[in-house]
């Protein structure tokens, strides 16, 4: 094994893990306040991605993206608002069939508004062959904004629902969401809040990503597995065990090419997928204490 | 304060609670006794606005409250500690507290908060040292204090407590007893539900005895500890046998 090879797989690994770990704490906010799989999270990357480079074309790169975000944020509240807010005590079963619907109809919808093409983004520094040498290794300028943008997102959601009213009234309601109500807090409210937070949050990933996977009308699925594998192997509502999870499935997938084929990438999560389901379904990092402490 | 009027209220077809009347005056403290399944949570939840009445009228401060949500109803200065404690288990002790402060910042009051948290430590000075563990971690007594000082926290003119006794050690429920009445003496109004009658009756100034979802009795704390029905369905104590003994 060539060292700087296994340099090259690490840092690849890195970098989709780190969108994986992001699309996998958009499935997380959702999950913390509702108790549901918002299966349109991927839809939300998607979007991100789209709208970006389409307002690209109207506006310099990172006022397209703060657009692309805002307008993602916008279409989260609005899905909340027309399509679960006013539900009475919906099932999980009937919330989940909602969210599939939604993200189906947002893939249509893109495949209608920006037809079947793939576009991109372009690098948001440097371009396609050009490259930083890190101790030998060659990284695309574009990796490091990726794992860069995340990482800073990770840390201010995590400010966030720590240190602000609004997050620990996010966070009271997904302990305990009538002792919430009985403080004061509207519970709907916090709900139509973590819609946002996710399409944010998705699209940010979206946009980031969109230079180096491409973007199409339907690539929001693929990622959606991705990123519920990896919040079931870091455990449902763990953020800081998501991104964990999505750097070890990032870096799996990374160097499975050495012994499989590449074709072959996507079973690995697909099997880890099922594979933790069956033995550990509370995650890699579902530590029983909290687990127990959990009400939702 | 609190005026109610023929409430109805129960579950889907369940109608648990039927023309419940009854009232409570600033500055007392009112219980609620009544056995297992009488509907004493269901009247406190009616009035909170978790569960929405049928038919009748809670009027609370001069409004009434009936159609409204829980988080206004909390606006408006009534506040209830659940059943079961129900504090936020995986958030510090802190947190639960600014929590239950929520509507003070919502009113702009954000300096009564500091002062408030201080009211609270002094009154429950366990809770000070635990300040930052999570309120999961707590035994039953101080999640019962932490989920009392939650609502206090809120400022309320009126407070409702349900079970507040619930699963904890006689000694503990002492402690409970005795902040309530401190409460009471510091001006709050408090509507107590218990099903530990006797300890309920021995602070409170009046009672209501609710029995499948009817007020069957009602009267002065003392007069119901004396009132022979009372006695024997919930202090566990029967007068007329106790004559029969002595004859």
């Amino acid at each position: 094994m060539n060292i700087e090879l296994f340099f090259q797989y690490l840092v690849a690994g890195l970098t989709y893990g780190t969108i994986y770990a992001i699309v996998a704490i958009g499935f997380n906010i959702i999950y913390n306040t509702t108790g549901i799989i918002n299966f349109a999270q991927g839809e939300f990357v998607m979007l991100g991605g789209m709208i970006a480079v389409t307002m690209n074309k109207f506006m310099p790169l990172p006022s397209a993206i703060l657009a692309a975000v805002t307008l993602t944020m916008i279409l989260g509240a609005l899905i909340e608002i027309v399509f679960i807010r006013w539900l009475v005590k919906p099932s999980v079963l009937r919330m989940i069939i909602i969210t599939i619907g939604l993200s189906i109809v947002i893939r249509e919808g893109a495949l209608h508004i920006w037809g079947e093409s793939v576009r991109a983004l372009p690098y948001f520094t440097g371009t396609e062959v050009s490259s930083i040498a890190i101790g030998g290794v060659f990284i695309s300028p574009q990796v490091l904004w990726v794992i860069g943008v995340s990482s800073i997102a990770v840390v201010a959601l995590n400010l966030f629902f720590n240190y602000t009213l609004p997050g620990r009234q996010m966070r009271a309601c997904s302990a305990n969401r009538d002792a919430a109500r009985l403080c004061g807090i509207s519970a709907k409210n916090m709900v139509t809040l973590s819609f946002v937070l996710s399409a944010g949050i998705g699209a940010l990933a979206g946009c980031v990503v969109s230079p180096i996977t491409y973007v199409q009308y339907d690539s929001g699925t693929g990622l959606a597995i991705k990123g519920f594998t990896v919040a079931i192997l870091g455990g449902l509502g763990n953020s800081m065990a998501a991104v964990a999870a999505g750097m070890m499935l990032g870096i799996l997938e990374s160097f499975s090419i050495w012994v499989m084929p590449t074709a072959y990438k996507d079973v690995i999560s697909i099997a880890i997928l099922l594979l933790i389901l069956f033995v550990r379904p509370s995650g890699l990092f579902g530590n029983k204490e909290a687990f127990s402490l959990k009400e939702f | 304060m609190l005026k109610i009027k023929n409430l109805e209220s129960g579950y889907g077809k369940l109608k648990v609670l039927k023309r419940v009347s009854m009232h409570v005056n600033p500055g007392e403290i009112v219980t609620i006794v009544g056995s297992n399944g009488a509907g004493k949570t269901t009247l406190l939840h009616s009035i909170a606005g978790l569960l929405k009445a049928r038919s009748g009228e809670i009027i609370f401060d001069g409004q009434d409250i009936l159609r409204l949500t829980t988080e206004k109803i909390v606006f408006m200065g009534c506040s209830l500690v659940p059943e079961g404690r129900q504090v936020f288990s995986t958030m510090s002790v802190k947190e639960n507290l600014l929590l239950g402060a929520y509507v003070q910042y919502r009113k702009k009051q954000k300096e009564r908060v500091r002062a408030d948290l201080e009211r609270i430590y002094d009154l429950f000075p366990i809770l000070r040292e635990r300040e930052r563990q999570l309120a999961g971690t707590l035994s039953g007594g101080e999640q019962q204090m932490l989920a009392i000082g939650r609502a206090l926290m809120a400022g309320p003119k009126l407070i409702m407590m349900d079970e507040p006794s619930m699963g904890l050690a006689p000694l503990i429920v002492k402690d409970i007893f005795h902040i309530i009445l401190k409460l009471r003496n510091e001006g709050n109004t408090v509507l107590l539900v218990e099903q530990n009658a006797k300890a309920a009756l021995s602070i409170a100034d009046r009672g209501y005895v609710l029995e499948t979802g009817r007020i069957m009795l009602q009267g002065s704390a003392e007069d119901l500890l004396s009132n022979k029905d009372v006695q024997r369905a919930y202090l566990g104590r029967d007068i007329d046998s106790e004559v029969e003994l002595k004859l």
